[in-house]
């Protein structure tokens, strides 16, 4: 079970958050000016690589608030957690 | 009998008796059933799974395959079960059986948090504790014996310059003294999952009324695994007979428990470790036959000390067969060519027992399991750690290091390395000493040849438990088959209780030979996985079965309801009154009834249960703009306003109705089973998508209780209830929300909402007034026979009316078009799902649409979920067009006839159509209808 830093409550069980997918994928501003395509890419595609991937966590269990992360996928280790707004850190 | 007068660690101030198969046996304290049976001259159990051949008791530990017992409906090795005085257990075939009984045993579970978490108890492991605590940091060792100390309990090494024995009575005194140290003996650590979460099943004897066992679950922020090394058989022909041993567990058995496994023995073996078992068989006694060695130069000391015992030493020699009839009676042996195969003349050696070493495997299952790569070693003939995780350190025999002194000094590193890693001093203590040897390398053997087609070999044993023979392997790969993966699952070898603990590299080596490559090295082993020994469901479960394994949700209401004889619904976590059925009815009677009631006079039902969230901020209404498929911004203050929700995709979320208490604070009611997901979608958007608007989100279910008091009289009972509130249609409109005081002097908030098409009043009240308010709602009706209904009669009212459940006539793909509820979704302003429904799949004219069914048979009900074809519809390619399904069906009171709700291709424009439910026995003809079946011009909301 991964131990998970909450950016406000701090290191907390997996089991007390929800996943939230991919993060940084914003709502088209105007959803009427974009194309059926490019609304279907936002709806429906996501990314998958293996390695580092910045995805949406809420905290679901205690504070309720969301958060992003980037995780490797390949051994789960959270590489860094930061708050909604900011933006992904740049990792080495 | 084979217990010698004195020695082993058993308690012989402490006698016992207990019974295996119904035969009583005598053990002392310490003793376990295996170690018993040894100790009786009773090795023999069995017969085997498949072929029904006799075994023996084979290892001393875990991974024992042939010593199985029914322990109180566990299946477990017996040598892993403690005796308790009066224990009575039966032997199994390799397979338990379930009881049909409750097991009444108590199990507990536990947490607790490590700075470093220590696996294995032998000298690897206690090195590393002793090094890890040394500067105060927290503990927590984890082994599964009944006394630390592992290996050195069973050996005659010393440590430090004394005996093995005292150094661990010393070290266990050591950390005893320690308060952050903490030791779970008998304690099996059986996962091993992400971020050093380990879960480890603790067996407790001997405490009469306190839990059998008790499950930990341990983070530790380092972990040193010292699981140490399981010692390995040699497929041969015949070597499966009782009386045939690990060498390593004869000792254990000789050493630890004083228990004499023959009287005649032949040691066999590829490495140095069967040495000391030779011995100490000899200096208690035992008369040993020979120690067949595979290698032609064994080590001189080691041949040596034997023949200076009186033993003679079988170099560059095998044992390829043995005889019977039952416990072994003899081995064959042979001189074994530099290829494996066997040349010269055979020799007959008797013998009652015949010790084998093929080897030892670390025991990498934990370090596996948590995501740990393997290399091949080959000088060790073993598959030891190669990469290992994060903040972990795997020592000791489990990392291939088998020397003492080695053992000790990479426990000390690591220990000392846990501590400072996390923040504890390390003080650089001398790390324990032992003697030193150089040792010879082992001479692995895995397959000892027979004759013939190995095709044949059907008396090579390969996996005890799943009588897989080498035949079977051959089989496996002339059939294609090279991964060890693919013969595991064809041969079923290692997918016996004991998960190929023993089998598995064993079979790694035959695959080997039967593939012709050089080493199991080249093919890898199958993948490990929890757990690493077998646990009882009813310890994961622990105290959370029967009526604590979900939360139970009720109503301030429900003992009235209890009380009244309802029948219970589970709706999520929630009891709700499904029907209240009086003296001699049944729940159509009872419904029928209870329609009727609301049609006609008055009825009651309590929807405390509703979802309820208040969305409070200067931006509330702009949130629940872009939230609702309507407008929810306009909404007065005082009235409320049916709305819904859909996710991105366009597809039906959740609805409910909203009410605006002031300008920045709305009420949001939602489906009973959607609440929690609603609020979370609240939330995600308001969070992550426009955290500039000020708004705020909060669950208020449990605050408030619900009442809906439903019918033409509604609004007589309502106007006794709340003497000072105008419910004229004029002074208190449909759509509206009243705040009063209630005759019975409690604060209430009425709405009027009506999910039946009725004249209907919401009866708010703070939660816990629900049931004096339910009573004070009952006594205003009772001149009028106002009646309690259930989710039942509530669920016939509202199809009646057409309106749909989310989730029951919804299912992630319908629109709200779909339902024919355009009028509830804005075409001026953005929400969530809006631009989807543009989308070509949304707008094509063909999607299924909610309609009314009326089955031609005014009696004929039709079952919820049937399909729906076209009469007539042709099956000449083999299938028949499904038009769609039946998502409601009802017997309908007023209407007095059943009806349905349906999804149905091109529904609206087939309205008129006569349809078919083809079912097993017969087929239902049903007339497509609109959805609303009652009272279509709405007049009777106003009463």
């Amino acid at each position: 079970m991964l131990l998970i830093s909450c950016p406000w409550c701090g290191d907390r069980a997996e089991t007390e958050f929800h996943y939230g997918g991919q993060a940084h994928v914003a709502h088209p501003a105007d959803p009427d000016a974009v194309t059926d395509a490019q609304w279907a890419q936002y709806l429906f595609f996501r990314d998958n690589p293996k390695g580092p991937f910045a995805e949406r966590w809420c905290h679901t269990a205690g504070c309720r608030r969301w958060f992003n992360a980037v995780r490797d996928t390949r051994t789960h280790e959270f590489l860094a957690v930061y708050r909604p707004g900011e933006p992904a850190p740049v990792l080495r | 009998m084979s217990r010698l007068a004195t020695g082993g660690r058993i308690d012989r101030t402490a006698p016992l008796r207990f019974t295996v198969d119904g035969t009583s046996y005598p053990a002392f304290r310490g003793d376990t059933v295996a170690s018993a049976l040894v100790a009786a001259d009773a090795l023999t159990v069995g017969p085997s799974l498949y072929r029904r051949r006799p075994r023996g008791v084979l290892t001393a530990g875990v991974d024992e395959p042939n010593a199985l017992l029914d322990v109180a409906g566990e299946l477990l090795p017996a040598t892993t079960v403690d005796v308790v005085d009066g224990l009575a257990v039966n032997t199994r075939s390799g397979v338990g059986r379930l009881r049909p009984e409750p097991d009444t045993a108590r199990y507990d579970k536990t947490f607790a948090f490590a700075d470093v978490a220590v696996v294995g108890g032998g000298p690897a492991g206690l090195a590393a504790a002793l090094a890890a605590s040394a500067g105060g940091a927290r503990v927590l060792m984890v082994d599964d014996q009944p006394e630390l100390g592992g290996d050195l309990l069973a050996g005659n090494d010393s440590v430090d310059g004394m005996a093995g024995s005292q150094w661990v009575a010393a070290a266990r005194e050591t950390l005893r003294a320690r308060p952050e140290v903490r030791v779970l003996s008998r304690a099996g650590a059986v996962g091993y999952y992400d971020d050093n979460y380990l879960l480890v099943a603790q067996r407790r004897t001997g405490r009469p009324g306190s839990a059998a066992q008790r499950l930990w679950h341990v983070r530790a922020k380092w972990v040193v695994l010292a699981t140490g090394a399981h010692e390995r058989s040699i497929v041969f022909a015949d070597n499966d007979r009782p009386g045939i041993m690990l060498a390593s567990a004869v000792r254990d058995y000789l050493t630890r428990y004083a228990a004499l496994a023959g009287q005649n023995a032949v040691v066999c073996t590829t490495n140095d470790s069967a040495y000391p078992t030779a011995l100490q068989l000899r200096a208690a006694g035992a008369r040993v036959v020979a120690v067949v060695d595979t290698r032609t130069a064994p080590p001189r000391d080691l041949v040596g000390r034997a023949e200076v015992a009186g033993i003679r030493v079988l170099s560059g020699m095998v044992v390829h067969g043995t005889q019977g009839p039952g416990r072994i009676s003899g081995v064959t042996v042979s001189r074994l060519d530099r290829d494996d195969t066997l040349v010269g003349p055979s020799q007959d050696l008797a013998c009652d027992l015949l010790a084998v070493s093929g080897g030892w495997n670390p025991a990498v299952h934990l370090f596996s399991q948590s995501t740990g790569t393997l290399r091949w070693d080959g000088d060790l003939a073993a598959f030891r750690p190669a990469h290992g995780g994060r903040r972990q350190r795997v020592v000791g025999a489990a990392n291939g290091t088998y020397p003492l002194a080695d053992c000790l000094r990479e426990g000390t590193e690591a220990g000392a390395e846990a501590a400072e890693q996390t923040g504890f001093p390390a003080p650089a203590g001398p790390v324990p000493t032992a003697a030193r040897r150089r040792g010879v390398l082992p001479r692995p053997v895995w397959l000892v040849p027979g004759t013939g087609d190995p095709g044949e070999w059907r008396d090579h044993f390969v996996d005890l438990q799943r009588d897989g023979t080498v035949a079977d392997i051959w089989r496996a790969t002339r059939a294609g088959m090279r991964s060890v993966e693919h013969i595991k699952r064809y041969t079923t070898i290692g997918t016996g209780q004991d998960q190929g603990r023993g089998s598995g590299v064993l079979a790694s080596g035959v695959i080997a030979e039967a593939l012709g490559v050089d080493s199991p090295g080249s093919l890898g082993t199958t993948t490990f996985r929890p757990p690493y020994q077998p646990v009882s469901f009813a310890l994961l479960a622990g105290r959370d079965r029967g009526p604590l394994a979900d939360p139970v949700r009720t109503t301030p209401m429900h003992g009235w309801h209890v009380a009244a004889g309802a029948v219970f619904e589970n709706v999520g976590q929630w009891k709700r009154p499904w029907y209240y059925p009086r003296a001699g009815e049944d729940m159509e009677t009872a419904v029928w009834r209870e329609c009727l009631a609301a049609r006609t006079g008055v009825a009651l039902m309590d929807a405390s249960t509703l979802g309820k969230i208040e969305v409070l901020g200067a931006d509330a209404g702009e949130f629940l703009n872009r939230i609702y498929t309507n407008g929810m911004k306009k909404l007065p203050v005082g009235s409320a306003r049916y709305g819904l929700m859909c996710t991105a995709d366009g597809m039906v979320l959740d609805d409910g109705v909203v009410l605006r208490l002031a300008e920045d604070r709305y009420y949001l009611t939602t489906t009973t089973g959607g609440a929690a997901k609603v609020l979370d979608w609240l939330e995600e958007w308001s969070q992550t998508e426009w955290p500039e608007l000020d708004v705020a989100c909060t669950s208020v279910t449990e605050q408030w209780s619900t009442i809906a008091v439903v019918g033409p009289d509604a609004r007589q009972v309502v106007g006794r209830l709340a003497p000072g509130l105008d419910v004229s249609v004029v002074g208190f409109p449909f759509m509206t929300f009243r705040d009063t005081v209630l005759g019975n002097g409690i604060t209430a908030r009425i709405a009027r909402i009506s999910f039946s098409g009725e004249l209907a009043y919401e009866v708010n009240v703070a939660g816990w007034f629900g049931a004096a308010t339910w009573e004070s709602v009952l006594a205003a009706g009772a001149d009028l026979d106002i009646t309690p209904y259930g989710t039942e009669t509530m669920d016939v009212l509202r199809a009646e009316k057409g309106f749909p459940i989310v989730g029951q006539d919804t299912d992630g793909t319908v629109t709200p078009q779909d339902l024919g509820m355009d009028w509830v979704v804005s075409t001026r302003k953005q929400f969530v799902g809006r631009r989807s429904h543009q989308r070509a799949d949304a707008v094509r004219s063909d999607r299924k649409h909610l309609v009314g069914l009326l089955p031609v048979d005014r009696t004929a009900l039709l079952p919820e979920g049937a399909q729906l074809v076209e009469p007539g519809a042709g099956t000449t390619d083999g299938r028949v067009p499904m038009l769609g399904h039946v998502t409601s069906s009802y017997r309908s009171a007023i209407l007095d006839r059943t009806f349905a709700l349906a999804l149905v291709r091109d529904g609206r424009n087939r309205i008129g159509q006569t349809l078919l439910a083809p079912l097993v026995d017969k087929e239902i003809a049903v007339v497509v209808t609109e959805p609303v079946g009652y009272d279509q011009e709405g007049h009777r909301r106003d009463g």
